[in-house]
């Protein structure tokens, strides 16, 4: 984890650390020297936190308590202290949060990029390989042993498809 | 492979492509990876991480075109060989101060890195000389769509690749170029150019990156944007904006030949003299000048040939390059030392500096012929 505060506008440290009192609420803000100028913070009558964040501030700090993912416990102040989440599912987690997020830190909303097709096709084919799986222990455990070869096949001709797949690309 | 036995090596950034060539120094592309259901490293248990490092290093080493590279635990280097990668942009500086669970694999001729556990689980990285975006793409593209073959990405649809920092979400990519601007940093129009280029979604940073200075008038320029645009997209622009930089350069080159020719000479022909005669050299200075004396080969006042000598000194006057010539724990002052006779050897073998050339030069030739 980063040992120094980082800027809440961009990724370098925080040099200046600023705290004003909003609607009763303390809010704190740590910035580097190049934004606080850009944002003002040099003139103290000019600049004010709520104007920085003003999407930010409107939920009460109580709704942003209860904002956790699911799958690591990183929380909503854990993502406004250092500006990284915790984990892939952090993304639908922090759903609602994500498109002022996003928005004009991008120049979109949607991935239009490379798709990894060659994993894809590999996770495709091992959800298959299990389902098949399946099949065959309950065709057996049923005795009917005709459907069973037929799954065995199917399941052979799976694994020969995933051998074929990882050693295409791992010898290129 | 051992630390000693890279410098000694080829590198792709010394001694790479098409060799050396004015003010686009070299190109790098990289993509950050994550692998799926783990916690990013900066929110992962020590233990995950270990895990995580161990998976990544076996993996890797399945990867066929990867066969030949090295792996390097970050734990087990000295703080002189970390420093030895961050200067030959192999690892981050993040990374170099990680304290356990991190590593890097360094491929051959040092093209091509792959950071294990930095601020992504990893972060591929592939090196040009000189101003290669789209070979770059091509290599990297092809050895990312290797090892999906082996690591379960975290991808979805909407978001691309999922990475720790929503600043790298999409396509994980960040293209950057060095750019060797004398001309313009010479003539204090640099902040200027920063301020345009951000405006167009770039970003301008020094030698080593976030946070660094802009040692020795060399700049990074990249995209800031990761989500939105297509890997082709986001480089197309981004060479478009390059292109615009080095009409910028080329023109502050010409500029300063024009109306402040002999400030010019003074300050090359001050540069050469302290190369040749002084005695103790800071980092810093020695960049300095060594981006002079690369000025100087790009107007013609030293030969061509030694354009590589140049470059690769620039390396080599490097802290950490310097400290593991040295024994033990030898000071700045010995550093100092070391440097300045690496470098009065070096220059003083050099043919003196062609004042003339600028006196009755056609300055069109100041313009690269392509890049």
């Amino acid at each position: 984890m980063a040992k120094n505060i980082k800027c809440n506008s961009c990724d370098n440290p925080a040099t200046v650390h600023l705290t004003q009192i909003v609607n009763n609420q303390i809010h704190k803000v740590d910035l580097c020297e190049k934004c606080a100028k850009d944002k003002g913070v040099a003139d103290p009558g000019g600049f004010s936190i709520s104007d920085m964040f003003s999407g930010e501030l409107d939920s009460s700090p109580g709704n942003e308590n209860e904002l956790t993912c699911s799958a690591c416990g990183f929380t909503h102040a854990d993502f406004r202290r250092n500006g990284r989440f915790g984990c892939a599912t952090c993304y639908l987690s922090f759903e609602t949060i994500l498109e002022e997020t996003l928005e004009g830190m991008h120049s979109g909303t949607h991935h239009r990029g490379k798709v990894p097709q060659v994993m894809l096709g590999r996770l495709k084919n091992q959800v298959k390989i299990e389902r098949v799986e399946r099949s065959l222990n309950d065709a057996v455990a049923a005795e009917n042993y005709e459907a069973a070869a037929r799954f065995r096949d199917q399941l052979s001709s799976l694994r020969a498809e995933e051998q074929s797949r990882s050693s295409l690309h791992s010898n290129q | 492979m051992t630390i000693p036995s890279l410098i000694k090596g080829k590198s792709e950034i010394v001694h790479g492509g098409g060799g050396p060539i004015p003010i686009v120094l070299s190109t790098r592309i990289r993509l950050a990876r994550n692998l799926r259901g783990l916690p990013f490293p900066g929110w992962a248990k020590v233990a995950q991480k270990c895990e995580i490092l161990a998976h990544a290093s076996d993996t890797l080493g399945d990867v066929h075109s990867l066969k030949s590279a090295k792996f390097f635990n970050i734990e087990k280097l000295s703080d002189t060989e970390k420093h030895i990668l961050v200067e030959r942009h192999l690892i981050s500086r993040e990374l170099s101060e990680s304290n356990h669970s991190a590593g890097v694999l360094v491929g051959r001729n040092q093209a091509c890195s792959i950071m294990v556990n930095e601020e992504d689980h990893l972060r591929i990285q592939l090196l040009r000389n000189g101003f290669e975006l789209d070979k770059a793409w091509r290599s990297i593209d092809t050895l990312d769509t290797k090892m999906e073959g082996r690591f379960d990405y975290a991808f979805c649809d909407e978001l691309g690749y999922l990475t720790a920092c929503p600043t790298n979400l999409g396509t994980g990519m960040r293209a950057s170029v060095m750019m060797h601007l004398p001309g313009l940093f010479i003539s204090n129009q640099m902040e200027r150019v920063i301020r345009a280029v951000n405006q167009l979604g770039m970003v301008v940073r020094g030698l080593f990156g976030e946070g660094s200075d802009a040692i020795g008038s060399i700049f990074q320029i990249s995209n800031q944007h990761t989500l939105g645009e297509s890997e082709k997209e986001i480089l197309a622009r981004l060479s478009k904006v390059l292109l615009e930089i080095v009409k910028h350069e080329c023109n502050a080159r010409l500029l300063l030949v024009e109306s402040d020719r002999l400030k010019l000479m003074d300050k090359i022909g001050r540069g050469f003299g302290v190369l040749c005669n002084s005695h103790l050299l800071n980092s810093k200075e020695s960049m300095s000048l060594l981006s002079l004396m690369r000025f100087a080969v790009d107007l013609g006042m030293l030969p061509e040939e030694n354009r590589a000598l140049i470059d690769r000194l620039f390396m080599e006057s490097q802290p950490g390059h310097v400290q593991i010539r040295l024994t033990g724990d030898s000071g700045s002052g010995e550093r100092d030392f070391y440097r300045a006779s690496l470098l009065r050897k070096a220059f003083s073998g050099l043919p003196e500096l062609n004042f003339d050339i600028l006196l009755d030069q056609d300055f069109v030739k100041l313009f690269p012929e392509g890049l």
